[in-house]
């Protein structure tokens, strides 16, 4: 078979390492893709390190992470096919990151794998014993009855809900293209005088509606986000010159001294990653080093991960030195994080004790969207920060009326990738529609949207169409 | 008229299913005879004078393309001839033909006289003979499903005789237990009057067929010259006739089209139909058949839909040398008074002669479920079923079926394998495969929207991707085959050379600026010519081919820029070279879904595989199997209630049991 696919094969949580798996043809033409600097040969299974990007050949790639690149080449592989491993960071994050990179290549032919998939198609090309064939079947279907499961409950939860409704304003505009497919001489409503007026323009009509369905399927994504907090947390980065207090403050968050904090700048010299709960919601705290001109090699790599860590966050907090005037460290800072121009965004002016040199005006003449806090990160003081920084977190996300576990969440890459499949698709009907192209080919496209929200929700498409078409219109002879 | 009680095929029934299986059957070199229980019968149209429309356009071109007659006798016949769905692509462009019915009738039935091998007779079949020895199934474990109990040796009739036969094929439409419904009345009847078929339903359901009641209606017929068509709106035909046999693709028609009429029913038609709904038969109970949701009756109509103000109704010429006025898309059960109360109330009806009322037929057919995508029974071995009897509804429909049955009987008597087509390759395998692999609880009716592959299956392309296919499979005249093989290579040597084919980057400028900006001045605004006009400024020279897949370009535009290596085509192979050149890249799309499905299609699954025994199927799917019996792993996909899940059990299965078996 020509397809290619694709999965996480190592298991969800935190590992140090992970491992996205691809299986057939395009194998290779994806290690191209998506490594920085890939050599013109591969050699099969050898190990290649390198830059994980979404696309190599574009003049300045978005780093998604750093991993080791191993290609083997089929039959001499787990499923006989052409494989590719990239084996990345063990966070969520990052794997899904690649995931998604991998099946949003634009190669032709890659989707994610069916729940067993790779241990199917290795026993189909003969790389499994046949008295392994029972063993196949028990995984496939334990994997099956586990996505089944997963399916049935969104069928259940408020992402059901959503998708069943896009799907039915798209089950309403196909009926109403079958019909006018199917029925090109009947008077479907009344108001119109002969049959040629009514489907007159129809083609517009179908590209209002049509664009009121993509923003749906565009909100359910925007959804994904929240999803994702529920699932790995908001990712909080605390930044600021060395020695501002961004360990103190972490600490005071997590309640626990896991972070060093010495009088040494300098100190973190990795980020450091932290789960917290505010007001019921996982907090991710990334702790970054400072960001400052260093000759220290090992520092050098620590600032470079938080830049990346920046670009990542969801809500940043900068820690300044109140106790001193802004100096070229914190304006480095500044100036990174305006030209981020992230909207979440806390100051807290720490070591309050020490003497306020640094007022919140002098943020906010800088960063007029920041929420700004003065305090010292000792003792008691630290507590009452930490728990103030806490509610303007939940501020910030304004999530203190959501209770995430019931919530309208996408919790699923491959919902969120079958999604958009759907935008992909509508939003070439309606491209199509508008060119003057024909009806039929566009309806096309719909039906794809249609099918892969469907997939969603584990609905077989069926005969709804016409189901939808004779219990709507009137017709026939 | 019987010159030798021993014939190798018997069709029972003589409409569109039963003449196609007769003359596929008698072509192919079998002793054939069809029966019917009146010689008016053949190939006669009960209902609308029409043949063709969406998705049934497609059906005629493709049992042309086959060999069969359909498209051939409507071209002889046909008194009207548009092409529906202009305004959209090809992929769904349907011809539609009124008929003279009475010389659809005429002419089929001297195509039959002239056939050789093939005896037309008139007489009723009351029963099949059956070999219960021969049963060639293995004993089924499972209990379940439908097992082959014998194998069919012949018929007797009414008249007491016994014929025998190697293979028998059913097509006896609405005939089977044919009972007429008008308000209370209740006849005993065929379509029209004709003489029904009593005993045979009794018989088969004997033998364990799983017979069923469904119901179908016609409208009432009236006088041309009672009608006032003043108060009606003309729909004429088209001005350009496209034929829809492929053997007639050169001819040019030149006819006196006679035009149909177009008028609506009001408030008060709807008032005087709701006030005496209670009389109608569907409203009665006398009616256990169930009829099909897209042909409602005019009272169903008007009862679900009571938001509608009016409904349409067309009022068409059943021929040239009869007054009958068809009415369609007014179909009734109500008595005799209420039907004249309402057609009277409608614009243009007001003093119409009745000359049939309107009526709902109920009839025996078969679940399709017990057949086999071949149309072959799978209770008795050699009996072939076609049309109304295996739950569809329309002459294509029907034809479509006949053609396949008479070209399977005959390969099944020759230990040849039989002909399945597709979903990707015909609406004739969607058909099939739908009523075979879903069943059906409404009269099917093929529609454009029921075949995935729609942009493959256009009625342009029905001799491409048939044709051949009909030649290996012995349907399809070598004279035809030629001809097909001559138009192709023509067809594909101007494809190839449009691939190539460039101008010079002024011409081919200049060309684009002409059709895609001045020639669009009355539709396109001033800025969005301009704009078209800088793209085009930037734009590569293209091959001719690139040039044809821009939408407002045409073939015949290219003319302008080509030289004399372009070849004078015909019309249709003109067409053919637009259609493929600009749907290339639209049939990318379907091309991945399309391997994927001929991948799992060419996974076939034993007959007699228990699947009770295979472990991992679930208990929904281990049934659903076990009564459809699926011959493809494609098929068993398609089965509600097989999962995907299933489908992978049964791939490890096939997989693990060809590995053991070579061992």
């Amino acid at each position: 078979m020509s397809e290619t696919i694709a999965a996480i094969s190592t298991a969800p949580g935190e590992g140090g390492i992970g491992i996205v798996r691809v299986s057939g043809p395009a194998s290779l033409d994806i290690m191209r893709k998506m490594m920085s600097g890939c050599p013109d040969e591969v050699t099969p299974r050898h190990a290649y390190y390198g830059k994980v990007v979404a696309d190599s050949y574009e003049s300045d790639p978005e780093t998604i992470d750093e991993a080791v690149f191993l290609y083997m080449k089929g039959p001499a592989s787990y499923t006989g096919e052409d494989m590719l491993e990239i084996q990345g960071h063990g966070s969520n994050v990052s794997l899904r990151a690649i995931l998604r990179a991998v099946v949003s290549s634009g190669i032709d032919g890659v989707r994610m794998a069916e729940p067993g998939e790779f241990t199917k198609t290795a026993f189909l090309n003969g790389k499994m014993d046949l008295t392994q064939a029972e063993a196949v079947i028990d995984i496939i279907k334990a994997k099956t009855e586990l996505s089944l499961g997963i399916a049935e409950s969104q069928k259940e939860g408020r992402l059901g809900d959503a998708v069943r409704d896009i799907r039915s304003m798209l089950l309403d505009i196909l009926a109403e293209m079958a019909v006018d497919i199917d029925y090109p001489e009947s008077e479907v409503y009344d108001e119109y005088d002969s049959p040629e007026e009514e489907s007159k323009d129809s083609s517009s009509e179908f590209v209002n509606r049509l664009r009121w369905v993509i923003s749906d399927v565009q909100d359910l994504m925007d959804s994904a986000y929240i999803g994702r907090i529920a699932r790995e947390g908001v990712r909080a980065v605390i930044a600021g010159k060395p020695n501002a207090g961004k360990s103190s403050l972490m600490n005071a968050l997590l309640g626990e001294g896991r972070v060093i904090v010495t009088d040494v700048p300098g100190t973190t010299r990795d980020t450091v990653e932290e789960t917290a709960s505010v007001a019921g919601i996982p907090i991710v705290l990334v702790d970054t080093a400072g960001l400052r001109e260093t000759e220290d090699q090992v520092e050098k790599i620590g600032i470079e991960r938080t830049t990346r860590a920046l670009a990542s966050a969801d809500i940043v907090i900068l820690v300044f030195d109140g106790s001193e005037k802004l100096d070229e460290e914190d304006e480095k800072v500044l100036q990174f994080i305006e030209k981020m121009n992230t909207g979440n965004l806390i100051a807290v002016i720490n070591k309050e004790d020490l003497g306020r040199t640094v007022s919140s005006e002098d943020v906010l003449s800088r960063l007029p969207d920041a929420s700004v806090i003065s305090t010292s990160l000792i003792g008691s003081a630290a507590n009452e920060a930490a728990r103030r920084i806490s509610e303007k977190i939940g501020e910030i996300l304004d999530l203190g009326n959501i209770d995430v576990r019931e919530s309208n969440i996408i919790t699923n890459e491959r919902h969120l990738q079958l999604l958009r499949n759907a935008e992909m698709n509508l939003d070439e009907a309606i491209v199509m529609l508008q060119n003057g192209e024909p009806m039929e080919v566009a309806e096309l496209s719909v039906r794809y949207a249609f099918n892969s929200l469907g997939t969603i929700i584990g609905e077989e498409a069926g005969d709804e169409v016409l189901d939808r078409v004779f219990s709507k219109f009137c017709l026939g002879k | 008229m019987i010159s030798n009680d021993r014939y190798n095929i018997i069709v029972i029934g003589a409409g569109h299913a039963g003449c196609e299986a007769g003359l596929a059957s008698a072509r192919m070199g079998m002793r054939t005879a069809i029966f019917c229980t009146d010689i008016e019968s053949v190939a006669m149209m009960p209902c609308n004078p029409s043949i063709g429309g969406t998705g049934k356009g497609h059906l005629v071109r493709e049992i042309d393309a086959l060999g069969g007659e359909m498209g051939l006798n409507i071209d002889k016949t046909f008194i009207q001839s548009k092409m529906l769905n202009t305004s959209k692509g090809p992929a769904v462009h349907s011809l539609r033909a009124q008929a003279d019915k009475h010389r659809y009738h005429q002419e089929m039935l001297h195509t039959i006289e002239q056939q050789e091998r093939l005896d037309l007779i008139a007489g009723e079949i009351t029963g099949l003979v059956v070999d219960k020895e021969t049963a060639a199934g293995d004993e089924d474990t499972s209990g379940q499903g439908y097992r082959c109990t014998g194998r069919v040796t012949g018929v007797t009739t009414a008249d007491g005789r016994t014929l025998s036969a190697d293979a028998v094929i059913i097509c006896t439409g609405t005939f089977l237990g044919g009972k007429i419904f008008i308000g209370d009345d209740v006849t005993v009847s065929g379509p029209a009057g004709m003489p029904p078929a009593c005993e045979l339903g009794e018989n088969l359901r004997e033998l364990g067929f799983p017979v069923r009641r469904f119901k179908t209606g016609t409208p009432a017929r009236m006088l041309r010259d009672t009608l006032d068509y003043s108060k009606m709106k003309e729909q004429k035909g088209d001005d350009h006739i496209v034929p829809f046999s492929f053997m007639n693709e050169d001819k040019t028609y030149d006819i006196q089209q006679i035009s149909c009429w177009l008028s609506y029913t009001n408030e008060e038609t709807h008032r005087i139909i709701l006030d005496n709904i209670h009389r109608s038969a569907m409203y009665s109970g006398n009616i256990v058949g169930v009829g099909p949701r897209y042909c409602p009756s005019i009272e169903d109509k008007v009862s679900r839909f009571t938001d509608r103000k009016r409904h349409q109704l067309f009022v068409e010429p059943e021929g040239l040398d009869t007054d009958w006025m068809y009415i369609q898309g007014m179909s009734s059960s109500l008595p005799e008074d209420v039907q004249h109360a309402f057609y009277s109330t409608i614009p243009g009806l007001e003093h119409a002669s009745i000359v049939a009322p309107a009526y709902a037929i109920e009839y025996d057919c078969v679940d399709p479920l017990s057949l086999k995508p071949s149309l072959e029974s799978k209770i008795l071995d050699n009996l072939f079923c076609a049309g109304q009897f295996n739950g569809s509804s329309g002459y294509e429909e029907a034809a479509a079926q006949g053609l396949i049955a008479g070209i399977n009987a005959v390969r099944k008597l020759r230990g040849e394998s039989p002909l399945v087509l597709r979903r990707d390759q015909a609406y004739i395998g969607v058909l099939i495969d739908d009523l075979v692999t879903k069943g059906t609880n409404e009269p099917y009716r093929i529609m454009t929207s029921r075949a995935e592959y729609r942009l493959l299956l256009r009625q342009d392309n029905a001799d491409r991707r048939l044709t051949p296919i009909g030649y290996e499979y012995g349907s399809v005249s070598e004279e035809r085959y030629q001809r097909y093989l001559t138009k192709t290579e023509r067809v594909d040597a101007e494809i190839a050379r449009l691939r190539s084919k460039r101008t010079d980057i002024d011409s081919f400028r200049a060309f684009l600026v002409r059709h895609e900006c001045d020639l669009q001045a009355g539709v396109l605004d001033e800025a969005t010519i301009e704009r078209k006009k800088r793209d085009i400024a930037e734009t590569g020279n293209q091959t001719f081919a690139d040039i044809l897949r821009r939408p407002v370009i045409t073939y015949d535009d290219l003319a302008e820029i080509d030289d004399e290596s372009r070849p004078s085509l015909g019309i249709n192979e003109k067409t053919e070279v637009e259609v493929i050149l600009k749907y290339d890249g639209y049939i990318r799309k379907q091309i991945n879904e399309v391997e994927k499905m001929r991948n799992l299609e060419s996974k076939n699954l034993s007959e007699d595989l228990v699947y009770n025994d295979i472990k991992g199927l679930r208990l929904e799917a281990r049934q659903k199997l076990t009564e459809i019996r699926p011959r493809t792993l494609g098929q068993a996909s398609r089965i509600s209630g097989v999962s995907p899940a299933d489908i992978n059990v049964l791939l490890i299965y096939l997989e693990k049991e060809m590995r053991s078996s070579q061992r």
